[in-house]
Parts: C-alpha cells; sequence; structure tokens
C-alpha cells in the first residue's frame, strides 16, 4: 500500500471538515475522490500533503508514519500535489516555476529530462518558457501547476481538481494526460467535480459526502451505480 | 527657493546618501513583510544593535573617541572589522527576536494584532537593554573619516564618506539582489512571499526561509548601522527611533514587500527631506518626509512600485 489513510478526522476551529475517514492508494493505481462542493476533498489532499494538522486517526506512506511530519518533509518522501485553484508563483517566469518543482530534489541531474517530459506534456508550457506565470490564462495555469507538480518526479501525484474552469476541448487532454503520468509510472489520487471522466480514468474510486467515505468501488462499477449517476452523473 | 535652486545639487548629493542608509534598513522591513506579512517593529532596533556592536569593535582595537583619525590602511581594517561585528550583531539579534517574539506566536496562530504587540514590545526592550546597559546619552564613534572632497559632480563636492556609503549601500543591495534570484533559498524566499502553501507544496521549509529572511535584513541593517556610525559620529539607545519609522516609510513609500521599492523610497526621502529641509528649515525636516509619504500613498495607495509582491520582485 503507497498511501493508507485511516480513520482521519481534520477540523477547522471547531467545524469537523472529515469525520474519520479511511482510504488507500496503491502502487501504480489511478484513485479518485469525488463528492459535491464542500464534501472535504480539498480538505483530504491539504491533510496529505500537511498543509492541515489532523486531530484523529494517521497517514501513512509507504508503510512509514506522515501523520505528523512537515509538510515540506513529505515532499521530499515523494508525495507532490498541484493544489486547487492553481497555486502557481504569478511573480516567477514558467521556468523558474517548473525549478521550483525541483526544490525538494537531491538529484538535480534529471532537470533536463524531467523538463523534456513535463514540456512533451504540455507543448504550451515550453513556448512560454518566459512568461510571468501571473499573466497566463487559467488554462495555461493549470498546465503549470500540473507540471510543476511533476517536476518533483513525486511517487504519488495528488491532483485537486486539474480540470477546473477549462474549456471542454482542454478537459478532454487533461484526463488523458493524467492516463499517460500513470502509464510513466506514477501514482495518481484525483479529486473531481467531473465524475464522468475521473470515474473512466480511475481504477477504483471513493465517494465523500459531508466529510465521510459513503461509497467505494472501482471505477467501471460506480460508473454503472444508478445512485452515482443521479447524485454525480447529472443522469435521471 | 533660491537655497535650493543655488544648492540643488549638494543638497542631491547628501540626500543620496542618507536614502542610501534609509533603503538598506527599508530592505529588512520589506523582506519581512513579504513572507509574514507582518511589519517587525523591533528592526529598528536590530539596526541599532548594529551601531552599537560597531563601537565595540573598535573600541576592542583600543581606538578612543578623541583618537586622532588613523592610516588609511588600518581605516580599511577597522571599518572592515567594524563592519562584521555589526552584521554579525544585527543578524543575530534579528534571529533572536523572530524566535522569541514571533515564532512561538506563529505556532498557536495568534491574530496579528497580538504579532504587532509582540514586535512593539521586541522594539522597547531592546532599546531600554542599551539605555541600561550602555548608556541612555549619545555614545561616541571613534574618528574613522576625515571629510574631504573627492571631486565634483555637477557643481556639488562629493567627499569620500559619502562616496563610501553610497557604494557600500550599493554592493549590499546587489549581493541580496543576487541572492534572491540565484540561489535555491533566494527562490524559496520568493516562493513564501507570493504563495506560502504552494512554498510547503514544493518542499520550502517555511520555518527555515522566515530565519533566513530576518538574517538577511539583519545583515542589512548591520551594514546601514555601521555607514550610520561614520556618516553622523553618535548612536543613542533610542536612535533608532525615529530612523527605523523612515525606513518604515520608505518601505512603504516604494512599496511595501518589493525590494526594489525599498531601494526607490529611501533615495526619495532622502531627497525630498533634503529639499524640503532647504525650502522651509531643516527643523521640518521629519515633517516634511512624512507629508511626503501621505501625499504619495493619497495617489498610490500600495506605494510607488506597487505591493506587487512577486511581480516587482522577480
Ligand atoms: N479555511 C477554512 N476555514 C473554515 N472552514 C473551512 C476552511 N476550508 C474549508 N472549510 C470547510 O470545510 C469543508 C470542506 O471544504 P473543502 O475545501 O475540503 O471542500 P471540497 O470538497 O474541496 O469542495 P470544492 O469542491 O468546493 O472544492 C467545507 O464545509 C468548508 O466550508
Ligand atoms: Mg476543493
Amino acid at each position: 500500500m503507497l498511501l493508507e489513510i485511516s480513520d482521519l478526522v481534520v477540523a477547522y476551529g471547531r467545524i469537523q471538515a472529515l469525520h474519520g475517514i479511511s482510504l488507500t492508494v496503491s502502487e501504480g493505481e489511478v484513485v479518485t475522490l469525488i463528492g459535491a462542493n464542500g464534501a472535504g476533498k480539498s480538505t483530504t489532499m491539504r491533510a496529505i500533503s500537511g498543509l492541515r494538522p489532523v486531530s484523529r486517526g494517521s497517514i501513512r506512506f509507504d508503510g512509514q508514519d506522515l501523520t505528523h511530519v512537515r509538510a515540506d518533509l513529505r515532499v521530499v518522501r515523494g508525495i507532490s500535489q498541484a493544489p486547487e485553484g492553481r497555486g502557481i508563483f504569478p511573480g516567477m517566469t514558467v521556468m523558474e516555476n517548473l525549478e521550483m518543482g525541483t526544490y525538494a530534489r537531491r538529484d538535480r541531474g534529471n532537470f533536463r529530462a524531467d523538463l523534456d517530459r513535463v514540456f512533451g506534456l504540455f507543448p504550451r508550457l515550453q513556448e512560454r518558457r518566459t512568461q510571468v506565470a501571473g499573466t497566463m490564462s487559467g488554462g495555461e495555469q493549470q498546465m503549470l501547476t500540473i507540471g510543476r507538480a511533476l517536476m518533483a518526479r513525486p511517487r504519488l501525484l495528488l491532483l485537486d481538481e486539474p480540470s477546473m474552469g477549462l474549456a471542454p476541448k482542454l478537459i478532454q487532454q487533461i484526463f488523458s494526460i493524467i492516463r499517460e503520468i500513470n502509464t510513466q509510472g506514477t501514482t495518481v489520487l484525483l479529486v473531481e467535480q467531473n465524475a464522468q471522466q475521473a470515474l473512466s480514468v480511475a481504477d477504483r474510486a471513493y465517494i465523500l459526502e459531508t466529510g465521510s467515505i459513503v461509497k467505494e468501488g472501482t471505477g467501471r462499477e460506480l460508473l454503472g451505480d444508478p445512485a452515482i449517476k443521479e447524485a454525480y452523473l447529472g443522469v435521471a | 527657493m533660491q537655497f535650493l535652486l543655488d544648492n540643488f545639487w549638494d543638497l542631491s548629493v547628501t540626500g543620496l546618501t542618507q536614502g542610501a542608509i534609509y533603503a538598506l534598513i527599508a530592505l529588512g522591513y520589506t523582506l519581512v513583510y513579504g513572507v509574514l506579512r507582518l511589519i517587525n517593529f523591533a528592526h529598528s532596533e536590530v539596526f541599532v544593535t548594529g551601531t552599537f556592536a560597531s563601537i565595540f569593535v573598535l573600541h576592542a582595537f583600543g581606538l578612543g573617541s578623541d583618537d586622532p583619525v588613523p592610516s588609511a590602511g588600518m581605516v580599511v581594517l577597522y571599518i572592515a572589522a567594524a563592519a562584521v561585528g555589526a552584521m554579525v550583531a544585527s543578524a543575530a539579534t534579528a534571529l533572536v527576536v523572530e524566535r522569541v517574539a514571533y515564532r512561538p506566536l506563529r505556532r498557536r496562530n495568534a491574530p496579528p494584532l497580538v504579532f504587532l504587540i509582540s514586535a512593539i514590545g521586541a522594539s522597547f526592550a531592546i532599546s531600554e537593554a542599551f539605555g541600561v546597559l550602555v548608556d541612555r546619552n549619545n555614545v561616541r564613534v571613534p574618528n574613522l573619516i576625515e571629510p574631504q572632497t573627492q571631486f565634483h559632480l555637477f557643481g556639488a563636492s562629493v567627499n569620500n564618506r559619502q562616496l563610501l556609503i553610497v557604494a557600500a549601500a550599493i554592493v549590499m543591495m546587489l549581493c541580496l539582489d543576487q541572492f534572491i534570484r540565484r540561489t535555491r533559498l533566494g527562490r524559496g524566499i520568493r516562493a513564501v512571499s507570493q504563495d506560502p502553501d504552494s512554498a510547503a507544496l514544493m518542499g520550502v521549509n517555511k520555518d527555515r526561509v522566515i530565519a533566513l529572511t530576518f538574517i538577511l535584513g539583519g545583515l542589512m541593517a548591520g551594514g546601514a548601522a555601521v555607514l550610520y556610525d561614520l556618516q553622523f559620529g553618535v548612536t543613542r539607545f533610542n536612535a533608532g527611533f525615529v530612523l527605523g519609522i523612515k525606513a518604515f516609510t520608505a518601505a512603504v513609500l516604494g512599496g511595501i514587500g518589493n525590494l526594489r521599492g525599498a531601494l526607490l523610497g529611501g533615495l526619495l526621502l532622502g531627497l525630498m527631506e533634503n529639499y524640503g529641509s532647504a525650502i522651509i528649515g531643516s527643523e521640518w525636516r521629519d515633517v516634511v518626509a512624512f507629508v511626503f509619504l501621505i501625499v504619495v500613498l493619497m495617489f498610490r495607495p500600495t506605494g510607488i512600485l506597487g505591493e506587487s509582491l512577486g511581480k516587482a520582485r522577480a
């Protein structure tokens, strides 16, 4: 098991956002976490990355307890996140943003190869290498966030709503890129509103409702589940 | 007015010299603001520590306040030693302030007002410590430079002390600029100022970056302290009060959080003060400085170069 979350409780002040959720991600999988607005998806991601303290439960990564490990050290262990709402460094150029992705890496020898890989996935970033990131379009910034997370060569890539605010054609592209990233050997935990697409690309999925996991299964199972269809796929 | 016109270039040279010192101190305010969104009001005492440290170093070399200026070779040595002493002392003070006054509050997620009180408390504590332990009166600096006109610029005479101050300030700012642009840790500072959460997601250790910005601000303030000692020949336990507010003003004037803004704000403030006091009398110097600030902020509330932390910093 690469990632193992058990009985995780996370609170914002007195408001509990997660009421003891458990989920696992195995090496090589694409796992997706689906839920309505405010269900606690981003909170889960932030807890995994260490941006949000945990009040109960545990997070284990590659057999080691991470629950109280500092956020920056989790990156060194191999967890990288492309956060919701982009979170690029607006005053840095595209290149500098991508370099920030390698900040925690000890081996800087493969920088070129990683850069080529990211540019291969997102040719637009290569064209815009020297542009100040804050001046790029929303979609371009989204690509940059994902590319930057990949520059860390993570073992586990956390993607929080990578398709948010993108044109339909670009959404297609993002999902095929996620598949490609996974084929290249990176395990992915994907948070999405776009349930149809996410379930199609995922090996397994969890449904989160107001801070609790209410259902889990393979992507295919959940795609065919009538209750899921009604609630998340917009099919009556 | 006639006085201003007749002496415009002389006033400019003095203004720039003074402004260079403001700018160096302003950098400390702006760096810390960048990563913490906090005005470190104890920064003025980080500076004062430097002014005393350099005097202690000179005393340790056996120099007294009434001794004649030593030979040129020795002066270089003394100034270098005083600079090292002041920079180390100021950086250490800055680091202690961050550890004692701010970090514990950060751990407990204290509201901004509490940080402000802690900052003012640290400022008074350090200042009073110098007042009690060293002297409550002016403390004189041993003579190291006899001002001598080196050359004339548009009719203004430029002396060796002014040259040294401006050159040293420029060198320090260039070093800082290069450090922040070129090094990995420098990039960490920029990342934390632009988006602290994303910086953590890149593996940046925020506490280390914060400590580093305090150290860098301290080094700049220590450098400014030596230059101040050379320029004015005296310091005092509360010398940081007005100077700190002026440097803070310079940082706000240029656009707080923006390194180039600190430079620009410092120089402008130095110039305006000198022009203003030439027109309406030198006793109005401080009034001119703050009126200038208020007028600029009326038209550009985020300072001349805007708050744009990352942007102009990139
Ligand atoms: N900083 C915060 N302070 C207080 N409450 C918060 C904070 N962040 C999130 N919450 C609350 O926690 C709950 C879960 O939020 P979270 O951001 O994890 O939802 P989400 O599933 O990612 O939603 P979305 O799909 O809109 O991104 C929500 O009720 C939200 O209001
Ligand atoms: Mg979210």
